[in-house]
């Protein structure tokens, strides 16, 4: 892959005999054009229109149908980026550790707006969604590809000579991209070394049937977060009929504050792969998609090469560990910038080269997924849990954590705190724990499971994380006193505003109409009458959106309302023009959703 | 489900009234083959559900859904004309209404439009929100059909039509959030230089007044068009189109 080997060129006609390469290797198979497109634009640095029409009639494909998925993906471009395209993570943890300011010195140095591109083309500052690297932020990414962490004011200044000098990326310095995995407390799966293939010879032992017994047994919950019991997944994708099965790995991991997978890909792929090759044998699959998040394009080498050496240990091709008939192999599709795609059906149009849009479901993936086949689609996490119970057993597994949620869960630490990284803690586990682990102080609130997730205050640390409590997909993000919840809740209005896929009304609109509300609020222009609006567009976009995302985005809205009550007053007060705000009434109206809002009710809506 | 058992006159509850599906309906295909009005945009009983403009939602035994996607089923209590459901409908309708430019008093589809008539049984009297007002210049490349697209709500009907009844797949999504948009498929991106015609089934599928014949301007007056004569809601008057 000579992606960034010397910066990308924007202008200049592309390369005809380079993209027919590209589409040979590819097979001219419409199901890849998202990969094609994301080598196209890495060879060229954008996708020129002829480009997209030359690519169109080679996949025998409309052109208004590739300009339609290439305008979906947020790292796609369809006009010159500048041969340096600098994207600054924008999660919240990277506000809090000063990457505005960070972004504006670069622009400033640079000579250049962001979100434009510099009269020479050479380059372009902008903010993107969390890139998962919160505990070693702030963080950015440039050429869609390599990726600089902790960033501060002198290394900004080193970058903006180096692109002024035109040093190709791969020769800035080695150290700038080395990324640490920051394992603070390790548990079964990050604490215990496996040897490949284990797993596999257990599960072969064991057989198809026992092994989804033992899964069943243990009572593994999917960890992407809708917590869909795992060995019901694979029972009923392995009892739905189809010419092919399919395992797909959710490795989308776009909640902000969440990079668990990150680290169990770069350090524990072994564990991920081998999970998926079980359940490969469980549901009589033979093919296995990894779904790589475009923000993660740098550990691909990495992952290929454990693949490749997987095949050589016999681990992975035709007749694995030399049972015949068990054939399976696992390809890695890298996404391109979008979080909608982490929703399963979404990742599976995707998959299949389209817009990321979610599907109407029922049919759910483990009936109809990739290519119309049965498909399960898990989280990292959970395929590496399998790998675990199928060396150790259910029961093992399910006597660690509480009854309804068994085993460890890792969590992705970050904000305030003096030990950022990741956790691993058997389910159960308090917040005031973990908070006291992680070196958090004066500790204000807690946002679990990232911005979809729920916002805990310092009264109910006491609570515990598990599907029956506090449940997570695993971020756990923490704010001290100092900080102002409405600038969280407003930064991560943005987020959705941002990420939202534009299908359905509430969702297009909606989030857009609450960051704009949220920004007049924090702009001091804001009256009772704004605030009444968000309630009132939270309660129809929890009810009527098409898929979680638009149902979750108003969540971090709704519970900093209802908790954080002085951060909204205080903007409110400024208008002496209203009549004080009475936050008790709109509260009664958060706290009837909040109570509706129960753990429960998510689980049926994912499968 | 409570009552499973599939009997020949299986039907659901809509509003407390009884409605008798056939097997592979949809709630929204049901209750609008007995005569009852569940509104709609995005729906048109000639092509696949899509679910996207959200304005069917219905809650089914207490879960919200979009009507036109679930499946009818025996022993279902389906909820619509609740005021909670008729106030999210008000609001999603308030939505697309800022978010393209609607001028009706000047648009050729005005008394025929369908958004236009759901706002008016919905009771919508104004935008409630602030305007959009996104830049979406017309295109009158082609001879005979001018597209303006400041009124489209993505319904994907002509997306629709034009794939699966004329086999030209002439129209498709592009952009994502905010800026989703039509496109046209030609090297341009222009009507013009595609082989669209005004026989197309894509031609005259728009539920509002994007896709439009030219020179035919107001053949019907103001006053007699068909949701000046008959409300939307009333049974066979939802699609105009
Ligand atoms: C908007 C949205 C984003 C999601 N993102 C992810 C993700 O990044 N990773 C993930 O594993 N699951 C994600 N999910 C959940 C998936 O739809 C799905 O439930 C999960 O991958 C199933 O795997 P599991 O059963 O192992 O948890 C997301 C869901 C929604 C609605
Ligand atoms: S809620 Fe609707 S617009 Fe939002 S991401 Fe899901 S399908 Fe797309
Ligand atoms: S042009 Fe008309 S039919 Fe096509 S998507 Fe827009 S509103 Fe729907």
């Amino acid at each position: 892959m000579s992606t960034v080997s010397s910066p990308a060129s924007t202008a200049g006609p592309w390369q005809a005999e380079a993209l027919d390469a590209l589409l040979a290797r590819r097979g001219r198979d419409p199901h890849a054009l998202v990969q094609i497109l994301r080598e196209a634009q890495a060879m060229h640095g954008w996708l020129p229109r002829d480009m997209q029409a030359a690519i169109a009639d080679a996949l025998g494909l409309t052109l208004a149908h590739v300009e339609g998925v290439a305008s979906f993906y947020r790292f796609f471009h369809d006009r010159p980026v500048g041969r340096y395209r600098v994207l600054f993570s924008d999660n919240i943890t990277d506000r809090m550790l000063g990457n505005e300011a960070l972004l504006l010195d670069l622009c400033r140095r640079l000579g250049v707006q962001r979100g434009e591109v510099r009269a020479d083309d050479r380059v372009s500052i902008d903010f993107a969604s969390c890139t998962g690297l919160c505990d070693q932020g702030p963080a950015l990414l440039v050429n869609h590809h390599h990726v600089v962490t902790r960033l501060d004011a002198a290394r900004v200044a080193q970058i903006a000579a180096l692109i002024e000098s035109r040093v190709p990326v791969d020769e800035w310095p080695a150290d700038w991209f080395a990324i640490v995995d920051n394992v603070q407390r390790a548990d079964v799966l990050l604490g215990t070394p496996l040897q490949p293939g284990a797993a596999i010879a257990a599960a072969l032992e064991r057989g198809a049937d026992s092994m989804l017994d033992e899964m069943k047994q243990s009572n593994l919950r999917g960890r992407g977060g809708a917590g869909f019991a795992t060995g019901q997944k694979w029972s009923l994708c392995r009892a739905a009929p189809g010419a092919e099965h399919y395992v797909v790995c959710n490795a989308d991991e776009g909640e902000p504050g969440t990079f668990k997978d990150r680290v169990l890909l770069a350090s524990h792929a072994d564990p991920v792969f081998e999970g998926m090759t079980v359940a490969a044998l469980v549901v009589g699959a033979r093919r296995g998609l990894v779904y790589l998040r475009g923000e993660y394009r740098y550990l691909l080498e990495h992952l290929e090469a454990v693949l490749q050496r997987r095949r050589e240990q016999h681990l992975l091709g035709a007749s694995i560990q030399g049972r015949a008939g068990f054939d399976f192999d696992i390809e890695i599709h890298v996404g391109a910038g979008a979080y909608v795609c982490g929703e399963e059906s979404s990742l599976i149009e995707s998959l299949e080269g389209k817009r990321g849009t979610p599907r109407i479901r029922p049919p759910f993936p483990v009936e109809h997924g990739y290519l119309g086949q049965p498909t399960t689609v898990n989280n990292v996490e959970t395929y590496c849990a399998a790998t675990h119970i199928a060396l150790n057993g259910g029961v093992w597994w399910a006597g660690i954590g509480t009854p309804r949620s068994t085993g460890t869960k890792i969590h992705s630490v970050s904000g305030d705190c003096e030990r950022p990284g990741i956790y691993e803690y058997p389910f159960g586990t308090s917040i005031t724990r973990i908070l006291e682990d992680c070196g958090a102080r004066d500790t204000q609130a807690v946002q679990v499971g990232g911005p979809s997730g729920v916002c805990i205050s310092a009264f109910e640390f006491g609570r515990r994380i598990a599907f029956e409590d506090v449940p997570t997909a695993g971020a756990f993000m923490v704010f001290d006193r100092s900080r102002d919840m409405f600038e969280v809740a407003r930064n991560f209005a943005h987020f959705f505003a941002h990420e939202s896929c534009g299908f359905c009304t509430p969702c297009r609109v909606g989030t857009a109409l609450v960051a704009k509300r949220m920004d007049k609020l924090a702009a001091g222009h804001g009256s009772r009458h704004d605030v009444e609006v968000l309630f009132e567009l939270d309660k129809l976009m929890h009810t009527a959106t098409h898929c979680g995302l638009g149902g979750a985005a108003c969540n971090p809205l709704r519970d900093t309302i209802a908790k954080f009550r002085p951060a909204y007053e205080q903007r409110l007060k400024s208008l002496h023009f209203e009549p004080a705000f009475d936050l008790d009434a709109e509260l009664s109206i958060a706290r009837a959703m909040t109570h509706r809002d129960d753990p429960a009710s998510h689980l049926e809506t994912e499968r | 489900m409570s009552t499973s058992t599939a009997t020949p006159d299986a039907s659901f509850t809509l509003d407390g009234e009884d409605v008798p599906f056939r097997p592979g309906e949809t709630i929204l295909q049901a209750a609008q083959r007995a005569g009852h009005y569940v509104p709609h945009l995005c729906w048109h009983p000639e092509f696949h559900p899509h679910g996207s403009c959200r304005v069917c939602t219905v809650k089914v035994n207490g879960r919200a859904g979009a009507a036109c996607t679930v499946q009818a089923a025996a022993g279902l209590a389906v909820e619509s004309s609740t005021d909670e459901l008729n106030a999210h409908r008000k609001t999603l309708l308030q939505m697309l209404f800022v978010e393209g430019n609607h001028f009706c008093p000047s648009c050729e589809k005005s008394g025929n439009c369908l958004l236009q008539a759901t706002a008016y049984e919905a009771g919508m009297e104004g935008p409630h929100f602030e305007e959009f007002y996104p830049d979406r210049p017309v295109d009158a490349s082609h001879p005979d059909i001018l597209l303006d697209f400041d009124r489209c709500i993505l319904c994907e009907l002509c997306v629709r039509a034009s794939a699966d009844v004329d086999g030209r797949n002439i129209f498709a999504i592009a952009g994502h959030g905010i800026d989703t948009h039509l496109v046209v498929n030609s090297p341009s991106g222009k009507l013009g230089d595609t082989d669209m015609t005004l026989a197309d089934r894509a031609a005259s599928i728009c539920p509002v007044g994007v896709i439009l014949p030219k020179r035919r301007g107001f053949a019907v007056p103001i006053g007699e068009r068909r949701y000046d004569v008959k409300t939307v809601a009333e049974p066979g008057n939802q699609e105009a189109s």
